[in-house]
């Protein structure tokens, strides 16, 4: 109960501090802007005639993400350690993992804002035909699970060091293999020197093989155990490195 | 309240604390002393459990620091070195906040908040973001964070460095006043702090205890303590010394100054003579025409120069 209390404080807070500074409205309109302009300029989602969002809007999630995502999350540990305030975080009374995950939360459910936000695209796609709302629906969820294992991996990045900017370059270089992994030109070219398990093995890993799926309207438990299980990893290891600091 | 014990720390090849043990009661102000990079904030630290201990516990209002992190850190207020403060907030926002992470939620947050603004005088700047602060302002906020809760328990690191005077004066009164009813651990090099506020002091050095005791027992190990300074006229320093050097508890005479007018000398006793000094000095100088004459209490800078070793005397050592 004082957990859930204790996480509501540090996400309240977390949030407050994202909207005191223009940087959350930038981000937000960056990535509307990137949304309206590759869906409708360069997904060519008039050319194909059909009232649907699932490529031409959501292929490009895990492409937007790669930079946006770490830049969300670069400050949410480095920050704390540079201005010295993770010193009164940690000596207050509530548990690290509360803090994670309070944190984690407030970030996650930014992302959760800006994505909502993309909402005219839906209502345009159902002015202009009967696009099946389910499939759109599903899709959402699945790009806001990929966006939290995005986060969750930027978490870990911003807790090993106190440089915002390292933070962030290491955390795109960490998305870029989750999305590589199962990129279809990256497929095939590893498909040609190594066996198939291996191959298989690798796809994986990959956010765009276990996204699939919500594109395609399915909610597949599988795809939700991968993305819940890397945010869950992620927050772990990150707190296996605050307290490596500790000690 | 707050029990130490064989605390070490160890960083890389450095013990940066080695063993330091103590224990702070209810109605205590401790004074924490040391040349920097002694250990002061290191210890702190652990107390507070933002670092982990190499060996040793540490127990705070009978909880273990390690074993019960969150009650033992429910009884402690923390300022740390710096007065870090989150700059994305207001002052109000932040003090919010720090009595929400406290449990403090509806009409006890908003007194708990009006009680620290009033103690640390920071009506003026409530709505002000803490980016923008003086350094004395924040410092304030930073205190005033600590002590929202009221707990029993006050670490302060350094909590008047970086104010004006009249600030490091209002600082010092109110750790004074607090220390009646908490246990509370402040670390300073200023050593007219220790008389102004402490009832006890510790000195660190190089991670280890190297003396602890009242300010007036400190004092006492100072070599000035007990020696009594003279100031006559109507008569040489040489024929003075000579003078002196007759009576039995006289250890040895420096000459202090030498004017036209008067003789100023130093008397060191031998052994503890408690103040009798002064007195065999009077008889033996009947006749001259005595200025001033008193016995020294010691000096704490004396005591805290002969015990410890800077940081400049170590590189200097090592040369
Ligand atoms: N995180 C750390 N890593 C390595 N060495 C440290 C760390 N923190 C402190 N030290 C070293 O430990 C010693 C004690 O530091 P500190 O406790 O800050 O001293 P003080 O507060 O008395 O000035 C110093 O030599 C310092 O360099
Ligand atoms: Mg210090």
């Amino acid at each position: 109960m004082s957990a859930w209390l204790n996480i509501k404080t540090i996400t309240k807070r977390e949030l407050a501090a994202y909207f005191s500074s223009p940087l959350a409205y930038v981000f937000i309109i960056i990535f509307l802007l990137l949304c309206g302009f590759f869906t409708f300029m360069v997904g060519g989602f008039f050319e194909m005639g059909q009232a649907s969002l699932a490529r031409p809007f959501f292929d490009w999630h895990p492409w937007f993400y790669l930079f946006l995502v770490p830049a969300v999350g670069m400050r949410l540990w480095a920050e704390e350690r540079r201005v010295g305030t993770l010193e009164l975080l940690l000596t207050m009374p509530i548990t690290p993992w509360q803090a994670i995950v309070g944190k984690f939360l407030a970030s996650w459910l930014f992302l959760g804002l800006a994505l909502v936000l993309t909402f005219p695209v839906v209502i345009t796609v159902n002015y202009l035909g009967n696009p099946d709302n389910g499939v759109i629906f599903a899709a959402y969820v699945g790009s806001w699970l990929m966006a939290g294992a995005y986060l969750a991996v930027s978490c870990i990045t911003s807790a090993m060091t106190r440089n915002q900017v390292v933070s962030f370059i290491v955390s795109v270089v960490a998305c870029l293999f989750l999305i590589l992994a199962g990129f279809p030109p990256v497929v095939r070219l590893i498909s040609n020197t190594f066996p198939t398990l291996l191959v298989d093995l690798i796809t994986s890993f990959s956010v765009i093989t276990h996204f699939e799926g919500f594109q395609k309207g399915i909610l597949d438990s599988r795809d939700i155990v991968f993305f819940v299980s890397v945010i869950v990893f992620s927050l772990f290891t990150t707190s296996v490195i605050l307290r490596s600091h500790r000690a | 309240m707050i029990k130490v014990e064989n605390l070490v720390k160890v960083f890389g090849p450095k013990r940066a604390v080695d063993g330091i043990s103590f224990s702070v009661e209810r109605g205590e102000v401790l004074g924490f002393l040391g040349p920097n990079g002694a250990g002061k904030s290191t210890t702190m630290r652990m107390i507070t459990g933002f670092i982990l201990p190499t060996s040793g516990k540490v127990t705070v209002g009978g909880f273990d620091m390690l074993e019960k992190p969150i009650e033992a850190k429910r009884l402690i207020g923390y300022l740390p070195e710096n007065a870090p403060a989150y700059v994305d907030m207001t002052v109000q926002g932040f003090l919010n906040f720090s009595a929400e992470i406290r449990g403090l939620h509806g009409d006890a947050k908003k007194r708990a908040v009006n009680r620290a603004v009033e103690m640390c005088f920071l009506e003026s700047v409530l709505h002000q973001s803490v980016d923008t602060l003086s350094k004395g302002y924040r410092h304030r906020t930073c205190f005033a964070q600590s002590i929202i809760h009221d707990p029993d328990v006050l670490i302060l690191d350094e909590p008047t460095d970086g104010l004006d005077p009249n600030q490091k004066h209002e600082v010092r009164n109110l750790i004074r006043r607090m220390g009646e009813r908490k246990a509370i651990i402040f670390s300073t090099h200023i050593l007219e702090e220790v008389d102004a506020v402490c009832s006890r002091a510790i000195i660190i050095d190089r991670g280890r205890i190297v003396a602890n005791g009242t300010p007036s027992e400190l004092r006492r190990k100072s070599e000035s303590s007990g020696a009594v300074t003279l100031r006559v006229s109507g008569v040489n320093a040489a024929a003075l010394t000579q003078k002196l050097s007759q009576i039995p508890a006289v250890k040895r005479t420096t000459i202090v100054r030498e004017e036209a007018t008067s003789v100023t000398v130093r008397v060191y006793p031998k052994g503890d003579v408690n103040g009798a000094l002064a007195e065999s000095i009077a008889d033996a100088t009947q006749g001259l025409r005595i200025h001033e004459l008193h016995t020294e209490e010691g000096r704490l800078d004396e005591v805290f120069r002969s015990i410890t070793l800077s940081d400049t005397a170590k590189s200097e050592e090592k040369k």
